[in-house]
């Protein structure tokens, strides 16, 4: 290769024009459009279960609501129209509730251990967690099953509200952990400096500083978590395993739920029952999306 | 311990004949600038810091005048920031930073087994480069560290004479709900001022404090630090010569030091001495090579 000494000019006198040759400018419009459409697509993929999922339930569900429906227990029959599922939301509401107690501040404190002790021992702790996550919630409910509310696991608890949301918890609190992790690691490392200068201690930096400017992303973790609670039905068959009328005892009684009352609903061949269950799966949907929102909105507020 | 007053080999050189007749290059903002130097405050010995096998500051001994301002200049990387954190045990928050040699605060090692990081902390406050209050109310960012120190009821009175100390009360007063990120950023660097006034120290190392202000909220950081001295031991690093020249006593240069045995590039204090030496006759060819804009 020799080297170039000659002034640029004098080698190439016809400056390039800026203007692309008409061939090139119509493949690249070619090439935009059909990435485009693609692209257009896979959204729509995405979009259309969706918007199938909430027009069906929608559709079949909101005919079925009415007053009876909150405020009344379902009929000893399927056969049977009227009544409602009062107990199973009671239960669901109810379950959920005593769940997110248990994994909100477990998660909570797992979450900050990870963010503010790091190394080897938070490693393991981020690798269970994460297998938390894949593990099949029906599964869930048979462990609890077996630890928990059966005699053999020596809690011997028994099926109900308790076991229940302890099932529930279980499936919330990976989510809770990992949601909060990723809203404590956003936290400006600028911040805690300064609390550190001002002679914070390192619990002083972590309730006065990190978590209040990530609580609303905490809480819009916490608040996913929840939504997911409400919308299990496998790990209760095992734990609160259903009831007929409205349970208010933490143990000692099974409970009930909307899922496993949708799901008896739709397992017998009778009109009143199922219908009952679409105004089931409408009353959820319509919880899950509710409180979708309010986490979208809360961690729209996020300072951060 | 006692507070140690001057003697021979504690008090910086002092250059008194050049003060009164200062070349153009200094703009004069508030009071003399001392000719004769206070008794030492804090005293780095040999001083050199790590982080993990890589060699950031090397062999610094300085020592630092009481309620006066000591700048550190030189070029970016030299160290300068580094040094600044190991005076208040900053450092301990990077894990792989470790802390040679001895650094005495009052006499007192503050790397010492037994010494309580988190106390060192609240004698020797830092401002940072970019001012950073918390996302909380212009209040509760003053109240912060008396807070954490269990005070409740003159919160109010600590507030209000550190924003006062901060110059900043008069702008304030009116809106101390207000969220402290709601201020200007020459406002939000005084508010940290007012933040780490409240604690009550008698240090403050301010890192580069104005790099992100106006040149006239510069001005007012400069013409608030003067008045600081009357109270407080001021170490601010910077890297604007003229900031340098208008408000410190004592400047000490850094610079990059590639020449030893290891052939590492590590920071270095070239000299130190008063403001107007450094600034009119350095005895180091490099020092007088940056302040001159030749390099750096
Ligand atoms: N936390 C850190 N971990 C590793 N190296 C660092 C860290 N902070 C600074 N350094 C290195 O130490 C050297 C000095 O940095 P610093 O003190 O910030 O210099 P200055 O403030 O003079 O620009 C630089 O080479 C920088 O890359
Ligand atoms: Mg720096």
């Amino acid at each position: 290769m020799t080297i170039d000494t000659q002034p640029r000019a004098v080698l190439d006198p016809e400056p390039q024009s800026l203007r692309e040759t008409t061939r090139n400018a119509r493949r690249r419009e070619r090439f935009s459009k059909g990435m485009t459409f693609l692209l257009f697509g896979t959204v729509m993929a995405a979009i259309v279960p969706l918007v199938t999922l909430l027009t069906i339930v929608v559709v079949n569900g909101w005919p079925a609501i009415n007053g009876e429906f909150f405020t009344q227990v379902e009929p000893l029959s399927y056969r049977d129209r009227g009544g409602g599922y009062l107990h199973g939301i009671v239960g669901t509401l109810y379950m959920t509730g005593i769940a997110t107690l248990i994994s909100a501040p477990l998660g909570l404190g797992a979450a900050v251990y990870l963010n503010e002790r790091p190394g080897r021992y938070a490693n393991i702790v981020r690798f269970f967690t994460d297998v938390m996550t894949g593990v099949p919630s029906v599964f869930v409910g048979l462990a609890v099953y077996a630890l928990i509310v059966s005699g053999s696991g020596g809690f011997g608890l028994g099926f109900g509200t308790l076991a229940g949301a302890i099932a529930l918890s279980i499936i919330m609190l990976p989510i809770v952990v990992r949601s909060s992790e990723e809203m404590l690691r956003l936290v400006p490392a600028d911040l805690k400096a300064a609390s550190y200068g001002l002679g914070a201690r390192q619990w002083q930096t972590t309730f006065r500083v990190t978590l209040p400017a990530a609580a609303p992303g905490l809480t819009t973790g916490a608040i996913l978590a929840v939504a997911r609670g409400a919308g299990e039905t496998a790990p209760l068959i095992m734990t609160a395993l259903g009831a007929r009328q409205v349970v208010t005892q933490l143990t000692g009684a099974p409970q009930s739920d909307v899922g496993l009352l949708m799901l008896g609903g739709f397992r017998q061949p009778f009109d009143a029952g199922i219908e009952r269950a679409w105004a089931g799966g409408f009353t959820l949907i319509a919880i899950v999306l509710i409180l979708s929102i309010v986490a979208r909105a809360i961690a729209r507020r996020s300072q951060l | 311990m006692e507070q140690q007053t001057v003697t021979e080999d504690h008090a910086p050189t002092s250059a008194a004949s050049t003060m009164d007749q200062r070349p153009g290059l200094h703009v004069d903002i508030g009071q003399r600038r001392r000719a004769q130097h206070n008794e030492v405050h804090i005293t780095l010995k040999d001083v050199t810091v790590k982080y993990g096998t890589f060699t950031a500051v090397r062999g610094v001994s300085l020592e630092v005048p009481r309620k006066e301002i000591t700048a550190l200049i030189g070029p970016s990387g030299c160290g300068k920031s580094t040094l600044l954190r190991t005076l208040n045990r900053m450092n301990d928050l990077v894990p792989t930073a470790s802390v040679a040699g001895s650094v005495r605060y009052n006499g007192e090692d503050i790397y010492d087994a037994d010494v309580d990081p988190v106390e060192v902390r609240r004698r020797i406050g830092m401002v940072f480069q970019k001012p950073n209050p918390f996302p909380k109310s212009i209040y509760d960012n003053v109240a912060f560290g008396p807070r954490l120190n269990g005070v409740k009821r003159e919160l109010d009175d600590i507030v209000e004479k550190s924003l006062r100390r901060a110059a900043l009360w008069d702008e304030v007063k009116d809106k101390l709900g207000q969220s402290g990120l709601s201020l200007s950023g020459g406002q939000q660097q005084r508010l940290c001022i007012a933040r780490a006034i409240a604690v009550d120290p008698d240090v403050i190392l301010m890192d580069e404090p104005c790099s992100a202000l106006d040149p006239i909220a510069t001005l007012r950081i400069e013409e608030l630090m003067r008045e600081m001295t009357s109270d407080y031991t001021i170490v601010i690093v910077t890297h604007n010569m003229q900031q340098a020249a208008r408000v410190s006593d004592r400047t000490a240069f850094f610079t990059v030091d590639v020449d030893n045995p290891q052939q590492e590039r590590s920071g270095v204090l070239v000299e130190v001495d008063d403001t107007e030496t450094i600034f009119t006759q350095a005895s180091d060819e490099r020092t007088e090579a940056y302040i001159t804009g030749r390099f750096g």
